[in-house]
């Protein structure tokens, strides 16, 4: 059994304008330990997803489908027993920490309190292991900092803060919401380092969810792409980098300006992000792909499975030997 | 490189914030935030020169003084040859057809309650009143066209756009006065990763087209790179490495462009694990009280005491230059 | 190059035959308005006693100020004509209630309109420039603010004698300082926008981007604090009718029908109860109509 399976996700909204579907029958499996990378432009519903495990979706939006965490039903439980999993078994951090961080209480205040009300410990207790915590993620003269309000921190700190307090109770699952996407790329690469050592450190499962392929490249093992609420392409980490299988996976690779080549112009995938109201009938993708053909336009490609535990969508058969 | 025309030359500019100490007594004296603390650079026709550094380095604020948005504390912004800080403000403004700007978020640059084609309209009808609607539209819808608008949706509001298509409203916008120079504040750093390679290459096109020069500032060096042909790289206010982008991107020379380097991601698995990053220790010092001598050394990873006394100055050749008392190019 | 350019000619000439229309915010606005079933129950009601007051008087065939004086403190009836009854000097009560709405309406949409315009233009005016001129502005408002409000109307009246007009200027007065600190504030935070410095960049002068970048977009909060601002206008005006330094008699509003009301309340109680319940009615609506366009304009906010 995996830490997490989701099977058949699908997350509606109803707005004035119409139902729009944000995430569309997603199914992915997570092991203990394991991080997946969850890949996607704006719209794509990779932070629905997320929302919906965690159950912070908006009030109109509609989850259907099966989240099993170690084989538990997450999805739509009364917010009695999702908070019990989501402090001690499944956190999350986001993309602005001062969102989840309260302005008016110390931070060392705030990491106490968790341990207080999850883990029944005393003060003194609390206030040792918060220390503990502060320094494992590097947070440079902890006993001090635990005294400073969250503003008095640098966003790559509060960052750090996050961290700490997502793992307080060692939580087999962290859901990280583009954690390093509002900090500075030499701080990314701190924030970074930093989960690569917490992640062999504690053993946690991590679900990282962003846009950059970059970040995904240094820490994941399985990749999932998803474009219009709907898995593109989903496989270990090389796959998808050296023989992707879907054009928007191939697209996004070679859009991506690098440091470590030249190049004068840059490949693109033309056309805009969808629009979610408005998709087109057959594959979200047609409009923007360079291999559309005309059954694309009329069915919506499944799901296949392939090599070595691979999945894409796409009718056209390029790669599919994978080799490149 | 030489051997162009001289646009922009901008010299030992200083852009200053007093800062009010709220705990203080209101006559308290205000603190002084350095911005922008000396940065010297030229800028020649048709070339693009690119300006990095990460937040709260004074690249945007480089940018605005350059432009009049916020006024030099020191230093000149000399302009075919008038400083244009010394300019009274009417003159100043009539710079403007000359020098347009780009801004970060594409959605927030644009006017809510304007429609696209005013938007675009907005700066010819400033310069030149005189035109006939008509003749104004037909210029926005030439514009439209050329930065890959269709032209039918001239007028529609801005928030029924998406983020690339704002993009392209600015840059239309930023174009119909055929300047000479755009300053472009992080132009596709609020964008999604497939639409960044179309704006930077319709960027590209349209400087090759219109025989543009591009101040190009971004805190993603890859996309610099990518796009410049010189690359300055600022910290802290300071100028720290100045040079082509072959030259500075071959070899990097100063610790903080090292370190800047090594941090960006790479799209590719193995590169990314087994690469060594040169963490930077820290956090960055606040501008209201730098540093002294180099404002690099309490976090440089070869620091001496010297660095404390001696604030070094950009030194090197016209193709390479580093501000580094350690290193040289 | 050339043939870039006849495409663009191809291209525009086809466009210009089908330009598609854009929805404004306000288009947007106005939708999510129309949906709000109280705030539109709301103002057709508002529409509906607008109406009346401006035209209902000729269904009856008495005037204002006229006396019936075979029926002073007539019950409301409808044989008699005096649908709402008549007061102790035999005046029929429905046209003085429309006549004292009329007045009352007036005071509300003319003190409010008067507070949006000054309010509106100072405040953004001093929020824009900033520096120096703000904060003298803003000293100004605040000893604006200092002077006693019911002193003010007292030296007015004192003066000048007591006057419908004076009702307005002293009500007008006072009520813009709230506006004009609303719009200083949202001004503040438009001022750091993209697309004011994207206009600064355009060569647009400071006036026009007041007016044209700045103004509208507080447009939508200014609504909604004018609707607000209305049944308050309506509220003070009764209250210096009750004190008796409103209107002069025979000409009447809500206010002063009310203070004459409820002198005979034992008695007539209908003196009191016709134009409290258009009072209370018309307020009620306007405050759902302020609530309906707050959340039609601000569609986070709900």
């Amino acid at each position: 059994m995996s830490l997490l399976d989701v099977k058949d996700l699908r997350v509606e909204f109803s707005t004035p304008e119409g139902s729009v579907t944000a995430v569309n029958d997603l199914t992915f499996s997570l092991e203990a330990g394991q991080t997946l990378g969850i890949v996607g432009e704006s719209g794509s519903g990779k932070s629905q997803t997320a929302f919906a495990l965690m159950g912070l979706l908006a009030k109109n939006g509609i989850i259907s489908g099966e989240a099993l965490f170690n084989g538990q039903q997450v999805l739509n439980l009364p917010e009695q027993q999702l908070n019990a999993i989501r402090a001690e078994k499944i956190s999350m951090i986001f993309q602005d920490p001062m969102t989840s961080l309260n302005p008016y209480m110390k931070v060392g205040e705030q990491l106490k309190e968790v341990l207080r009300l999850h883990k029944g410990m005393s003060n003194r207790e609390a206030h040792v292991e918060a220390v503990r915590m502060l320094d494992a993620v590097k947070m440079p003269e902890a006993e001090k900092r635990m005294a400073m309000y969250p503003h008095e921190f640098s966003g790559g700190m509060r960052q750090r803060v996050m961290i700490a307090m997502a793992l307080l109770c060692k939580p087999q699952l962290l859901i990280a919401d583009e954690p390093t996407t509002a900090l500075d790329v030499t701080v990314q690469a701190q924030i970074m380092t930093l989960l690569n050592e917490l992640k062999s450190e504690f053993n946690t499962a991590i679900i990282m969810i962003t846009h950059d392929l970059g970040v995904v490249a240094g820490i994941c093992d399985k990749v999932l792409v998803m474009y219009a609420g709907r898995t593109m392409e989903y496989g270990s980490a090389k796959d998808v980098f050296y023989r992707p299988s879907h054009p928007y996976t191939e697209g996004l690779l070679k859009a991506i300006p690098r440091l470590d080549t030249e190049g004068e112009i840059l490949p693109t995938i033309p056309g805009n992000p969808p629009n979610l109201l408005k998709l087109p009938q057959g594959c979200p993708f047609q409009e923007r792909c360079h291999r559309v053909s005309d059954h694309c336009r009329q069915h919506t490609p499944e799901l296949s499975t392939f090599g070595d535990q691979r999945q894409r969508a796409c009718h056209d058969n390029f790669h599919l030997s994978g080799g490149q | 490189m030489s051997d162009k025309a001289l646009l922009l030359d901008v010299v030992d500019l200083k852009v200053y914030f007093k800062i009010k100490n709220n705990k203080g007594l209101p006559w308290a004296p205000a603190a002084t935030l350095k911005a922008v603390d000396g940065v010297s650079l030229k800028l020649y026709q048709g070339e693009t020169l690119g300006v990095v550094g990460e937040s709260g380095c004074g690249k945007s604020t480089f940018a605005r003084a350059v432009i009049g948005l916020v006024p030099a504390e020191a230093g000149k912004v000399v302009w075919l040859g008038q400083d244009l800080t010394k300019l009274p403000h009417k003159e100043l403004r009539e710079k403007r057809k000359e020098i347009q700007m780009i801004f970060q978020d594409p959605l927030a640059s644009l006017n809510p309650r304007m429609t696209v084609g005013d938007i675009i309209a907005e700066p010819l009808q400033t310069f030149y009143p005189k035109l006939s609607k008509a003749e104004v539209k037909q210029q926005v819808k030439e514009m439209m066209t050329k930065v890959g608008l269709l032209p039918n949706v001239i007028n529609r509001y801005p928030h029924e756009f998406s983020g690339g298509q704002c993009q392209r409203i600015g840059i239309a916008r930023a174009l119909i006065l055929k300047p000479k120079m755009i300053i472009c504040d992080e132009p596709v750093s609020a964008l999604d990763v497939s639409i960044q390679a179309q704006v930077v290459n319709l960027l590209k096109e349209l400087q090759a087209e219109m025989g543009l020069s591009l101040i190009f500032i971004a805190h993603d060096l890859s996309v610099v790179k990518h796009i410049s042909d010189r690359v300055l790289v600022m910290y802290l206010g300071n100028a720290v490495e100045l040079g082509t982008s072959k030259a500075l991107f071959d070899k990097p020379t100063h610790p903080y462009t090292k370190a800047l380097m090594s941090a960006v991601p790479i799209p590719d698995p193995d590169l990314e694990r087994n690469k060594t990053i040169d963490l930077l220790e820290g956090d960055l010092p606040s501008p209201i009280s730098p540093p002294s001598g180099c404002v690099f050394r309490t976090r440089c990873p070869i620091a001496t005491e010297q660095c404390a006394q001696l604030k070094p100055q950009l030194e090197g050749t016209s193709d390479h230059s580093v501000s580094c008392i350690h290193t040289a190019v | 190059m050339l043939d870039n350019k006849q495409n663009s000619e191809a291209l525009s000439e086809f466009a210009d035959k089908l330009e598609i229309e854009g929805r404004s915010l306000w288009q947007d606005a106005r939708m999510r308005f129309m949906r709000n079933r109280a705030a539109m129950v709301s103002l057709g009601i508002l529409v509906f006693i607008t109406l009346l007051v401006a035209f209902g008087s000729h269904l009856s065939e008495f005037a204002f100020d006229d006396t019936d004086w075979g029926a002073m403190h007539h019950a409301p009836s409808i044989e008699s004509g005096h649908y709402f009854g008549t007061d102790s000097l035999g005046r029929d009560m429905f046209v003085r209630t429309l006549l004292g709405g009329q007045i009352s309406l007036l005071v509300g949409v003319m003190g409010a309109f008067v507070a949006v315009l000054i309010g509106t233009l100072y405040g953004a005016t001093s929020g824009f420039l900033g520096g120096t001129v703000d904060r003298v502005m803003m000293r100004l408002l605040e000893i604006l603010y200092g002077i006693p409000f019911m002193f003010f109307v007292i030296l007015l009246v004192t003066f000048f004698g007591r006057n419908i007009f004076l009702v307005f200027v002293a009500i007008g007065a006072v009520s813009w300082l709230d506006m004009a600190r609303i719009v200083r504030g949202q001004t503040l935070s438009l001022k750091n926008k993209e697309f004011i410095e994207a206009a600064e960049v355009c060569g647009v002068s400071k006036w026009k981007i007041i007016t044209r970048h700045i103004v509208p977009n507080v447009l939508g909060i200014v609504a909604v604090y004018a609707t607000l601002l209305v049944p308050q206008m309506i509220l003070t005006e009764s209250f210096l009718s009750f004190l008796g330094l409103g209107v002069q008699e025979p000409m009447t509003s809500w206010g002063a029908l009310l203070q004459d009301g409820s002198q005979t309340m034992e008695i007539a109680i209908w003196q009191l109860l016709y134009p409290a319940a258009f009072m209370v009615v018309t307020l009620f609506s306007f405050n759902y109509v302020g609530d309906g366009l707050r959340d039609a304009l601000d569609p986070k906010d709900r």
